[in-house]
């Protein structure tokens, strides 16, 4: 060992991308933790993980009975629609919340064993995508009562949960770390995602308003569009429901992922060896 | 962990002025101006904005295949954050540590398991998470079960088991598995005498199997049986470094 390699090589970028493929090769372990924290949350419970399914019927059916009496809308137009806005939002602010704790959570496994950070990052993906894949169930049965203009860009849907899926893992792993250090911004996150699901069109159906007849309404709508979190629900909502794809949408996304896995990669370099000192 | 170069270098250990500094972002005593030297634990710097404890000062080890090495030293002198720094889980704050090998880290029986699954589950879990992979895991299952004597119970939920019943399952994991480099903490206990025998012969098996091991414990029998060379670690620093029982001897006399 030569005494030139005594700088600390913790920050090389080698090291990073090392954590990224290094805990992508232990998919065995994530992927069977993220099954157990699913099956964990309905042990003994005679239904078991079905109950994320019917939780989930429950709350869009209501709040769809609800907004489409508030808002003089046909039932059969807002109940899919606040359906798969919810099944989105779940997702996005799942990752997004438990992103934040993703390793203090886990303090005890990281200073018990040797593992990549993003070990815990994918397997906090992976159950958030088990989730989606049980409320995917309530779409499927929705599909049946309320029949939506579907066509082949239905197929547009698997690469916008895989996109929404890759930026889950950045944000989980960029807020984890920073959340790690600066624990005062936890409740922040908890608080500002709840305000973006009111400023998000989930529950309120955007084209309505942009098309409002009052021009004031349809001019603030548009302000919507400088929501990110609009984007990332519409890639997947609109070939749900059988709507025409928007590039634009699509642009803004793949622009956040590259912006946001950039940002991410830097600080992954510069604090990855500090995680297990600050949890 | 895997920190290794294109050709798998032989497994071992390097780490050169490595230190390991704490920052204790909650410690509101600013108080304490100088650097605090104590009997036990590593020294606190507290002149910094953080305060930082200073756990690990100036490690330099090379540590090969074939090393049997026993840690001591007092509560607090930095056995387990060393074990930690060779495990790879701390990397150096400064300095350099370079872990080549596949690391096994023993440091709680318990970390990883879940009261709410079966034994059977928690054997697969546990060595998932000592690096075992899941085929690897279901050949081992067998063996592990005779060795627990636990039998039906195996597929019972873990809380139901008493404290003796869980370091059993524990222990049988750990002594199950092929690790390249082992990191032992002490902390084997509540487990019954003729048990304990057969853990000891199985545990002894395991060093044999394993490439390289580091074992910090304070029992000289334990350290006779599994060690041949030794560490002696005070306030974060190697304090001496040799045959086993000239660093026994010295400890000893010392404390």
């Amino acid at each position: 060992m030569s005494s030139a390699v005594v700088p600390s090589t913790s920050r090389a970028w080698s090291r990073a991308f090392a954590d990224l493929t290094g805990g992508w090769g232990q998919r065995e372990l994530w992927g069977h933790l993220g099954w157990q924290d699913i099956k964990q949350r309905y042990r003994r419970s005679v239904l078991g993980p079905i109950w994320i399914t019917i939780s989930m019927a429950v709350t869009a059916i209501a709040l769809g009975i609800l907004y489409a009496g508030l808002f003089g809308n046909d039932l059969a137009v807002q109940l899919p629609y606040i359906l798969v806005g919810f099944i989105v939002w779940a997702f996005v602010s799942g990752c997004i919340l438990e992103g934040a704790e993703v390793f203090i959570a886990n303090e005890g496994l990281m200073k018990h064993l040797p593992a990549p950070l993003s070990v815990h990052v994918y397997r906090l993906i992976w159950r958030q995508t088990l989730l989606l894949a049980h409320n995917m169930i309530v779409y499927l049965i929705m599909l049946l009562v309320f029949p939506q203009p579907l066509d082949w860009t239905i197929l547009a849907a698997v690469p916008a949960v895989a996109l929404l899926a890759l930026n889950g893992a950045w944000v989980a792993l960029l807020f984890g770390m920073v959340t790690a250090r600066f624990r005062d911004l936890a409740p922040i996150t908890q608080s500002l995602v709840q305000l973006m699901f009111f400023m998000t069109p989930i529950v309120w159906i955007y084209d309505d308003l942009l098309n409002s007849p009052n021009p004031a309404i349809a001019e603030r709508a548009r302000l919507a569009e400088f929501n990110p979190f609009l984007h990332f629900i519409e890639i997947v909502r609109r070939p749900l429901l059988g709507q025409d794809l928007l590039l634009r949408q699509w642009v803004i996304v793949l622009v956040i992922t590259v912006v946001g896995w950039l940002l991410t990669l830097v600080v992954l370099r510069r604090y990855r060896s500090r995680v297990t000192y600050w949890v | 962990m895997n920190v290794s170069a294109s050709s798998p270098p032989p497994i071992g250990i390097t780490t050169k002025d490595a230190c390991v500094d704490f920052p204790i972002f909650d410690a509101k005593s600013r108080s304490l101006k100088k650097t605090v030297i104590g009997m036990v634990g590593g020294n606190i710097d507290s002149d910094a904005k953080v305060p930082v404890i200073e756990a690990l000062r100036d490690i330099t080890l090379n540590l090969e295949h074939g090393s049997r090495v026993g840690l001591v030293g007092h509560n607090g002198a930095g056995k387990s954050t060393l074990l930690r720094l060779l495990s790879g889980i701390y990397e150096p704050t400064r300095g350099f540590a370079e872990v080549r090998g596949r690391v096994a880290p023993v440091f709680d029986l318990g970390v990883g398991m879940d009261p709410e699954i079966s034994g059977l589950e928690n054997i697969m879990i546990r060595g998932l998470f000592l690096g075992m992979n899941r085929r690897e895991m279901e050949a081992r299952v067998d063996d592990i079960a005779d060795f627990t004597e636990l039998g039906d119970f195996l597929r019972m939920p873990l809380r139901t088991y008493s404290t003796g019943m869980r370091v059993r399952l524990a222990l049988g994991v750990v002594t199950s598995i092929d690790p390249e480099i082992l990191l032992l903490d002490e902390g084997i206990g509540a487990v019954d005498a003729a048990f304990l025998e057969k853990s000891k012969k199985r545990l002894s098996e395991l060093v044999e199997r394993s490439g390289l091991l580091v074992f910090a414990s304070h029992s000289d029998e334990f350290l006779r049986e599994l060690c041949d060379t030794a560490i002696w670690m005070e306030h974060g620093r190697v304090k001496q470094q040799g045959d086993l029982d000239d660093v026994l001897r010295a400890y000893k006399g010392g404390a």
